[in-house]
C-alpha cells in the first residue's frame, strides 16, 4: 500500500478550545476520501494541519513519506506539491486567470514563461476555461472561479489536493460544473480529500468517508457500507441530517 | 516693471522649480521604497520588527519637519557635513516614509487574509506571497491616499529653504531682496507655479491610477 498522506494524532487548540483530538488516518495513491462531520469540528483546521498553513500542536503529517510536521523539513517546497482549494477561492484578484494558474509555476518552480503559459493553458482546457484565460476573478462566476483555482492547484502537478468545502460558497446552480471536475480528477487517478457534505459526489467516487465530530474521528468507511450499516448513531443521525439537507442522490452530472 | 523682471527672471525661477522637483523626487522615492519595507514590517513582521517600525514611524511623524530639516544639516554636521540637499532628501524622506508607511499598512491589512493563505498554499514563501501578492494588490488601494501624501510632500519641498537648499521659494526670495519689494507679486507668482505643479502632479497619479486598475478593485467615480 502506497501512502501518499499519513496523518497521525494530530492535536490542535485555539485558546481553551480543543478543535482536534488525536485524529490519525492515511490516504492512498489515487484514494479520494471525503471528510464530513458538523461545523466547527475541525474539518478545516485539520487540511490546514496537513499542509501546515496552521501547524498542528501535537502529531505528525508525512507526505510520500516527507515529515511535513518536521521542522528541518523545507515547507514550502512540501506545500507547492499540496494543492489546497479553498470555500471561497482565494484567487489572486489584480491577476487574470491565467496569471493565477501559472504564477506558482513561474515564482515557485522558477518555470520560464512560455512553458508556464503551455501548461496553464493546458489546466485551464482541462476545467474548460480555456476561452476566459484572460478575465480576471471579478469578471467570472463562482463556478468559474472555483474552477481556476481548481486549475491553479493542479498546475503545481500536485501529488494530493486538499478541497476545503469547495462547492459551499457557490450558488446551487453553479455546484455541478466543479463537482463535474472533481470527479474527473477523481475518476482520473487524483489523490484527493474532500471536506464536503456533497453526498452525490461521495457516493459516485468516495473510496471512504470519514466522519469527524468533536475533533474525533467517529468512524469511516466506504460510503456505501456507512449509508447502509453505520455502526454509531452519531453516524447515522449526521448522514440523515445532511441526505435531508443536500439531497441523497445528487450526483455529479459526469 | 515687475512684470519686466519675472519675464527676466523667469528661466531663474524655473530652475528653482526643478530643483524642487528633484527634491522631491528624491525624497518621495526614499519614502517609498521605506515607508513599503516599514509597512510590512508592522504588518507581517515579529515582534522586533514591528517595534523597531513602530518607533522609526513614531518619531519621523511627531517631530515637525522643519526641527528634522535643522537636526540633519546643522546637528548631524559634527559628526557628518551633509550638503543642504542630501540632508532635506534624509530629513524630508525619513518623514515622508513615516506617514507612506500607515498608508501601505492600512491598505496591506484591506487584503483578505486568503490571498496570503492561498499564496503559501501554492509554496511561496511569506517573502515571495508579500511581493507578488500583496504589494501588487495593496498598491491598488494606495494610490488614492497617496496623491495626498504626494500634493503635501510636493508643498513641503519648500521647507527646505529653510537649510539654504536654493529652490523655488528661495529663489522669489532673492527676487524680492533685490527688487526691494514687490512680495505679494512674486510670492503670488510663485504660488501660481505650486498650484500648477500640484494638478499636474495628481493628474499624473490619476492616469496611472486608471492604468493599473483590474476588474473587481473599487475606482474613482467607478
Amino acid at each position: 500500500m502506497n501512502l501518499v498522506l499519513e496523518v497521525e494524532d494530530i492535536h490542535k487548540s485555539y485558546g481553551d478550545l480543543e478543535v482536534l483530538r488525536g485524529i490519525s488516518f492515511g490516504i492512498t495513491q489515487g484514494e479520494t476520501k471525503v471528510l464530513i462531520g458538523p461545523s466547527g469540528t475541525g474539518k478545516s483546521t485539520l487540511l490546514r494541519c496537513i499542509n501546515g498553513l496552521t501547524p498542528p500542536d501535537k502529531g505528525k503529517v508525512w507526505l510520500d513519506g516527507i515529515e511535513v510536521t518536521d521542522p528541518q523539513t523545507n515547507i514550502n517546497a512540501i506545500r507547492s506539491r499540496i494543492g489546497f482549494v479553498f470555500q471561497d477561492f482565494n484567487l489572486f484578484t489584480h491577476l487574470p486567470a491565467l496569471d493565477n494558474v501559472r504564477i506558482g509555476l513561474m515564482r515557485v518552480r522558477g518555470m520560464k514563461k512560455k512553458e508556464a503559459t503551455e501548461l496553464a493553458m493546458e489546466e485551464l482546457r482541462r476545467v474548460g476555461l480555456a476561452d476566459k484565460a484572460n478575465a480576471y476573478p471579478a469578471e467570472l462566476s463562482g463556478g468559474q472561479q472555483q474552477r481556476v483555482s481548481i486549475a491553479r492547484a493542479l498546475a503545481m502537478d500536485p501529488k494530493l489536493i486538499l478541497f476545503d468545502e469547495p462547492t459551499s460558497a457557490l450558488d446551487p446552480e453553479l455546484i455541478g460544473e466543479v463537482l463535474e471536475v472533481m470527479i474527473d480528477l477523481a475518476k482520473g487517478g487524483m489523490t484527493m480529500l474532500v471536506v464536503s457534505h456533497e453526498m452525490g459526489f461521495a457516493r459516485s467516487v468516495a473510496d471512504e468517508i470519514i466522519f469527524i465530530e468533536g475533533g474525533k474521528i467517529i468512524e469511516e468507511g466506504p460510503p456505501r457500507q456507512l449509508f447502509a450499516s453505520p455502526k454509531h448513531k452519531r453516524t447515522k443521525e449526521f448522514l440523515h441530517k445532511i441526505t435531508e439537507l443536500y439531497g441523497e442522490y445528487r450526483e455529479g452530472r459526469s | 516693471m515687475i512684470w519686466r523682471i519675472l519675464i527676466r527672471e523667469m528661466p531663474y525661477l524655473l530652475d528653482g522649480t526643478l530643483v524642487a522637483l528633484k527634491l522631491l523626487g528624491s525624497f518621495i522615492s526614499l519614502g517609498f521604497v521605506i515607508g513599503i519595507v516599514l509597512a510590512v514590517m508592522e504588518v507581517y513582521g515579529n515582534r522586533f520588527f514591528l517595534i523597531l517600525a513602530l518607533m522609526i514611524e513614531r518619531f519621523f511623524r511627531g517631530v515637525p519637519a522643519v526641527v528634522l530639516l535643522f537636526l540633519f544639516f546643522y546637528g548631524l554636521s559634527h559628526i557628518y557635513k551633509l550638503s543642504s540637499f542630501a540632508a532635506a532628501t534624509l530629513a524630508l524622506g525619513l518623514r515622508s516614509a513615516a506617514y507612506q508607511s500607515q498608508i501601505f499598512r492600512g491598505a496591506m491589512q484591506a487584503i483578505p487574509s486568503g490571498q496570503m493563505m492561498a499564496a503559501q498554499a501554492i509554496g511561496m514563501s511569506k517573502f515571495k506571497a508579500i511581493r507578488h501578492i500583496i504589494i501588487p494588490q495593496a498598491m491598488r488601494l494606495a494610490i488614492g491616499p497617496w496623491s495626498n501624501e504626494f500634493a503635501s510632500e510636493l508643498k513641503d519641498t519648500s521647507l527646505a529653504y529653510t537649510i539654504g537648499v536654493v529652490e523655488l521659494l528661495r529663489r522669489g526670495k532673492y527676487i524680492v531682496s533685490y527688487t526691494h519689494g514687490n512680495t505679494l507679486i512674486v510670492f503670488g507668482f510663485i504660488s501660481i507655479i505650486y498650484l500648477i505643479l500640484t494638478r499636474v502632479g495628481n493628474m499624473m497619479i490619476y492616469h496611472f491610477e486608471d492604468r493599473l486598475w483590474v476588474p473587481g478593485f473599487e475606482r474613482r467615480g467607478g
